[in-house]
């Protein structure tokens, strides 16, 4: 195993800049380190090689020819599925997007190809981000690398998965319920969803697009900022953005100072129906803020045990909506067109084959939901549910600069274990969802392994709108406060994976 | 507040364009039960006269200015195209035959 995978984007970023090693030598080495253990965690539905060795052969004459270059040139990236990269597939897990190239890319795609990352390839995904496991991919789960019977989170467990496997120190996720923060949370890894508006979706194909967010994951507090600085911004094409500057994360990631803030563990998504490994961890990060100078209080909202059920009417009503698109008709896969169908009969064919039980199951629940009769006990009724859960946010930001909470109920389940049980996949949710009603930014990072399964959990912090400089702030001081505990990053105790 | 029959689920996957196979049909029904009678929790929040909220930032109207620019060419724009004929989507015919 070559010493390049296990280092930061910001190591790869000093090792690179003095010219120590070559942007071609790191891609080599994480596409190595793909190609040995991929067959076992399935992180990349698409490893684009030769693409990505080329993108870093350019990075290296540039280099050479004493051209200045952006802070993380030649670091290598897992990109989730789901955003637009120009002649490279792009599936959303899904079959009814098989094979399809984009004629274009996502902004995300091209501030990347800006900053001179290389991305090395596409990473696996529940289908069009339905899921909290990747079970739902249509090409197959992903695996956990703490244990391969389990699963790496979801929606985005490939970009999770291909960090704590070593495949790529930086990915994207997006995060419409904790697609971002709970793959990193059974993961041992970082991620942060950034504030609604924050970073463009142009070019992201939408799940619901009142909640979709996307944002940077790594290994540690500070990688995940510098990748957060790249990506975040206003974008004309995407009219929900957001112009204002974008936060001082990266100065907040070095900072990592919590003393006289004050900060607030919400207590209707801190303790009843988590693990107690969990609940353990989490005290005891709650011991270890306090001893760093913050001053932590229980804070309630109320209102927050209603916004998994509102959640869960929103989002399959804008997703019935959203993938109304795919209909055969202008991208990606057509069945029954044999002269013996009307185009009615081709869309239900195509859709009837290309999309999974998941996806049908919330395109009808939102069909159902937006039906007349139903539209206002369901649809209505969620809508002014999430303006309660704003208000609930407002009014304990105006006690405290930060709220805290467990990410995850419990540490990564067995592959197959809820696949068949559809609410109980859903309740996963529970803690990351209350952000995504709101708008609001968060972050999951690693707080140790629960005692009972060696897994890793995870701790959320929430922050304003805006604000998303508050969570590396507090991330920053956790993780450093836990390193010196640590001796080592958590990710050291993880199993080696043996290469294939 | 919620059961839901096959005849029910047809009913939403013919108006959502999905040919769900008729041994399906049950299937759905009762994992949907399930699901609505859990999402039916929103009716107990206490929302008199709390308006509804659509969207966590509050804009209208957002407009670029009215320039010509750069867009994808036929060509792109029909590259990912099932079928394609003269320059345009093919599409399976439109109206039945009489």
């Amino acid at each position: 195993m070559s010493e390049l995978i296990t280092k930061s984007a910001a190591e790869l970023s000093s090792l690179l800049g003095t010219g120590e090693v070559s942007a071609v030598e790191v891609a080599t080495a994480h596409l190595d380190r793909i190609e040995q253990v991929d067959s076992q965690v399935h992180a990349f539905l698409h490893v684009n090689r030769d693409g990505a060795l080329a993108d870093a052969a350019r990075i290296d004459e540039q280099r050479a020819g004493g051209e200045q270059l952006p802070l993380l040139a030649g670091v290598p990236l897992g990109l989730k599925d789901i955003l637009a990269t120009k002649g490279v597939p792009t599936t959303c897990g899904s079959k009814i997007l098989e094979g399809w190239k984009p004629p274009y890319d996502a902004t995300v795609v091209k501030k990347l190809r800006e900053a001179g990352i290389v991305v090395l390839g596409k990473t696996n995904m529940d289908e069009f981000a339905m899921g909290s496991s990747t079970e739902h991919s249509a090409y197959g789960p992903t695996k956990n690398p703490w244990d391969l019977t389990r699963i790496p989170g979801g929606s985005g467990g490939g970009s999770s998965a291909c960090l704590a496997a070593f495949e790529a120190p930086l990915a994207i996720g997006t995060d419409t319920g904790g697609s971002i923060r709970q793959p990193a949370a059974v993961t041992g890894t970082v991620g942060v969803k950034p504030t609604y508006g924050g970073v463009s979706r142009y070019g992201v194909v939408a799940l619901a697009s009142s909640l979709d967010q996307v944002g940077p994951c790594a290994r540690t507090v500070l990688d995940t900022a510098l990748l957060h600085s790249v990506i975040a911004g206003h974008d004309v094409m995407d009219s929900t953005s957001i112009d204002a500057p974008v936060p001082a994360v990266v100065e907040s990631a070095k900072r990592g100072d919590v003393k006289g803030m004050t900060i607030g563990v919400v207590k209707e998504i801190s303790g009843e129906g988590f693990q107690a490994g969990v609940k353990q961890r989490f005290d005891e990060a709650v011991a270890i803020l306090e001893s760093l100078g913050a001053n932590v209080v229980e804070v309630s909202c109320p209102n927050f045990p209603y916004a998994l059920a509102a959640y869960y009417l929103i989002l399959p009503s804008e997703c019935s909506s959203n993938l109304a698109k795919f209909d055969g008709i202008r991208f990606g896969l057509r069945v029954g067109d044999d002269g013996n169908h009307s185009v009615e009969q081709v869309m239900s064919m195509t859709r009837a084959a290309g999309f999974g039980d998941e996806v049908i199951r919330r395109i009808v629940l939102g069909t159902y939901a937006l039906s007349a009769g139903y539209y206002d006990a369901y649809y209505g009724q969620a809508q002014k549910v999430r303006t309660l859960i704003a208000r609930d946010f407002a009014a304990a930001f105006e006690k405290v600069d930060v709220l805290i909470s467990p990410t995850a109920p419990t540490t990564a389940f067995k592959i197959g274990e809820k696949l068949d049980d559809p609410l109980a996949m859903y309740l996963n949710d529970v803690a990351t969802i209350p952000l995504n009603l709101a708008g609001l930014p968060g972050m999951s990072l690693p707080i140790g392994l629960a005692t009972e399964d060696s897994l890793p959990v995870g701790l959320q912090i929430m922050a304003p709108a805006m604000a998303d400089d508050r969570l590396y702030n507090v991330g920053a001081a956790l993780e450093r406060a836990l390193l010196e505990q640590w001796g080592a990053p958590l990710l050291s105790k993880a199993p080696q994976l043996v290469g294939a | 507040m919620s059961a839901i029959s096959r005849d029910d689920v047809q009913h939403l996957a013919s108006l959502a364009r999905i040919d769900i196979p008729s041994e399906q049909l049950d299937h759905y029904a009762a994992q949907l039960g399930v699901i609505l009678d859990a999402v039916a929790q929103v009716s107990a929040a206490p929302t008199d006269d709390v308006p509804a909220m659509s969207h966590p930032v509050p804009m209208v109207n957002v407009f670029r200015t009215d320039e010509p620019r750069e867009s994808l060419t036929a060509d792109e724009a029909l590259s990912g195209a099932p079928a394609v004929e003269d320059d345009r989507f093919r599409v399976p015919r439109i109206l039945d035959e009489d």
